[in-house]
């Protein structure tokens, strides 16, 4: 049973008087064999969060905690993070040129487990995992990432879930761009690992055509930077009736309303 | 950062506060990509590709549009450091060449001649010898001069060699210079692969002439694997026939200076020519690889990838890639890039791309150069999958590394390479049992 609890979370990129807060107070709690949705539209800080939890250099964090079970993520390097059990499967993963798939996904392994995975299991869980997302196994000899479809990447990073087996994994729109073919394979390896075993799934998504497949027990509406709505798959729903339309027109009050009062203050 | 032109190149350094990742992002750097829409035959380098940076024009350029050569070395003068062609090298350094005596030094051969390849040797006299391209610079006019006719490998027209040929060329230590001239001549529709493997420690200076038949294919593999204190020059041409194919794959890794220029001419139309390079410099060495692209014939394609790697202070490198287009040479198609990964601070890389086109009518031409850290991008993608940043860098190195060694085609001689690269990055862990069969 693994708790990932974010409380108060700010963050934001730039520096000195380029610095622009993108996340404004997030507060989040994920606990193992939980599935949650966090919906928003187009640059409402969705990724960001998904990267700040990850630990990529480029966001800053100004205020707030993230912890797992009770350990401070943020005062982790981006490796210990992994080890720590988080998995981030990226909305758009990086080109690897010389490093084939299989030896990232052994030294991955590697690295997790503190050990070497045992050569015949570790062969064979590879193409048991390869099989079930369809992937060619010619695919393990290809260098990560480097030519790969849309397609192709995100069943890579689903392929890395699976086998990493982290105890929370935060997907960053690993729908887009998938056709329906795609979207089903990816959605059903995301099922599997939530039936399998305890994990705690994040699923950052702007649309709802994913849920379809994936099946959340909480939705969070996350505009400019907060969570703005919660609820369960209901909200979903209604999202894909409405859109984001009301929230972001009650945002953009707020935001004008936040501007005057710092008008009036100054 | 941002597309140099020839007045900014040379300050292709290292600049730690730019970010790795944009450097590598692709087509980041002195980028021309194929034009849109062939401009008018204008004469003019650079207006080719409109909206580009400049590729000639009036400004001094670093390749004279005409390159001199001969065979007489008084012809250049000795160089002081100041000339085009000599201003990245470290004369004094240079000088254990430039100033060396004639010789009767040799290197230690060891060769592996696959049946039907023939090893003979002819003087200097020799009107093979006078067909040659010509030297371009002192020192290779007095290697030409000195090295009292040639070593000569031939591969008979429409050969099939079975295993590549090899020439294992050892440094005895001597503290005379070694002066040598090898032609390598293929016939018609063969296809070959040649191999000169640079061991030990000499003062070396070697011209290499490789004259590809028409419809040959051809692979020169040239690798300086020398002892510390090695001093090596070299001028490297290929005369590539009619339709023919030719690789050179370069391999600098030892030796105190290497320095090596490459040039490729084409004898008739659609020819092919490739050059791969890496290099990798530790402390206080000087590994120099200047490239000539002469497009004068129709419908030839050149391309150029070459990326090294620095560690350690005073580790030098440059690369100065040239290629021409000239008036005659319509569907020319042409990309070269060069990356270099300064891997500590106190190393310095250069890298210099110039690309003079003289017709419109060609298919593409564009190059890039990018010198810089680590890809930020890639560390955080390893990173995040628990692999410490210290083996995400080796492996990202390796990785870099082993994108052009995989060219040679050869494995057992890859994984030599690899595992001397590997060294010297520090021992990967567990990396030896990796292998996982799909």
């Amino acid at each position: 049973m693994s708790v990932l609890e974010i409380r108060d979370l700010h963050v934001s990129v730039g520096e000195g008087d380029d610095a622009k807060e993108i996340l404004r107070g997030v507060d989040l709690t994920v606990r193992s064999g939980e599935t949650h949705a966090i919906m928003g539209p187009n640059g409402s800080g969705k990724s960001t969060l998904a990267y700040s939890i990850a630990g990529h250099p480029k966001y800053t964090i100004t205020g707030g905690t993230v912890t797992l079970d009770g350990e401070d993520v943020l005062a982790m390097a981006v490796d210990e993070r992994a080890r720590a059990g988080l998995f981030l499967a990226m909305q758009y993963p990086v080109e690897v040129p010389g490093v084939s798939v299989s030896n990232f996904l052994r030294t991955a392994a590697t690295a997790l487990k503190g050990e070497a995975p045992k050569l015949r299991t570790w062969v064979k869980d590879v193409k048991t995992e390869m099989a079930g997302l369809e992937m060619d196994p010619a695919f393990a000899e290809r260098n990560v990432n480097e030519g790969f479809s849309g397609g192709e990447k995100k069943r890579h990073e689903i392929l890395q879930m699976r086998l990493l087996k982290p105890k929370m994994a935060i997907l960053d729109e690993t729908d887009s761009g998938l056709d329906v073919d795609a979207l089903r394979i990816v959605s059903e390896g995301v099922n599997r690992t939530r039936e399998e075993g305890d994990v705690g799934v994040l699923l950052i998504t702007h649309y709802t055509r994913i849920l379809r497949y994936i099946k959340p027990d909480f939705v969070h509406v996350f505009v400019a930077g907060r969570v703005v709505d919660e609820g369960g798959p209901e909200l979903a729903a209604k999202l894909e009736d409405e859109g984001y339309a009301a929230y972001i027109k009650d945002s953009n009050e707020q935001a004008s309303a936040e501007k005057a009062a710092e008008v009036v203050q100054a | 950062m941002s597309a140099p032109d020839h007045t900014s190149t040379t300050d292709l350094t290292t600049q730690p506060s730019t970010l790795a990742s944009e450097l590598f992002a692709p087509g980041v750097g002195a980028q021309a990509g194929p034009p849109t829409t062939p401009a008018a035959d204008t004469g003019s380098a650079g207006e080719a590709v409109p909206g580009a940076h400049s590729h000639g024009g009036p400004t001094p350029t670093g390749s004279p549009a005409e390159r001199f050569t001969s065979t007489d070395p008084d012809a250049f003068g000795v160089p002081t450091g100041r000339e085009e062609t000599w201003r990245f090298t470290p004369m004094k350094r240079m000088r254990a060449l430039l100033d060396g005596a004639p010789s009767d030094a040799h290197l230690a051969w060891t060769t592996d001649l696959p049946e039907g390849v023939e090893l003979t040797s002819v003087e200097a006299d020799d009107p093979l010898l006078k067909g040659l391209p010509e030297p371009v610079d002192r020192l290779a006019a007095l290697t030409r001069a000195r090295s009292g006719g040639a070593a000569v490998v031939r591969v008979p027209q429409e050969a099939q060699l079975d295993r590549p040929v090899t020439l294992a060329l050892a440094g005895n230590d001597d503290d005379a210079v070694v002066w040598g001239q090898l032609v390598i001549e293929v016939g018609a529709f063969a296809t070959a692969t040649i191999v000169l493997d640079h061991t030990g420690l000499a003062k070396y200076s070697g011209g290499v002439s490789v004259l590809v038949g028409d419809s040959a294919q051809v692979k020169l593999v040239s690798v300086q694997d020398w002892a510390p204190g090695t001093v090596h020059g070299g001028q490297y041409d290929a005369v590539v026939g009619r339709d023919a194919t030719f690789q050179q794959v370069v391999v600098t890794l030892g030796g105190d200076l290497v320095r090596l220029v490459s040039n490729v001419q084409y004898a008739g139309p659609g020819g092919s020519a490739e050059l791969f390079g890496v290099y990798f410099a530790d402390e206080t060495q000087h590994q120099e690889h200047r490239l000539w692209v002469d497009h004068a014939v129709p419908n030839c394609t050149s391309n150029v990838l070459y990326k090294g790697a620095l560690q350690g202070e005073e580790a030098r490198t440059v690369w100065i890639g040239d290629v021409r287009i000239r008036p005659a040479a319509t569907g020319t198609e042409t990309y070269e890039l060069n990356r270099n990964l300064v891997l500590t601070d106190g190393a310095r890389a250069d890298s210099v791309p110039n690309l003079e086109i003289e017709t419109g009518e060609i298919v593409g031409a564009g190059h890039a150069s990018a010198t810089g850290r680590f890809d930020d991008e890639q560390l955080f993608y390893l990173c995040s999958r628990g692999i410490d940043a210290e083996t995400a860098r080796r492996l990202v190195v390796r990785g870099f590394f082993a994108d052009v060694v995989q060219h040679i085609g050869i494995d057992s001689l890859q994984d030599r390479l690899m595992g001397t690269i590997e060294a010297r990055l520090g021992a990967l862990p567990g990396l030896e049992e990796q292998e996982v069969p799909a």
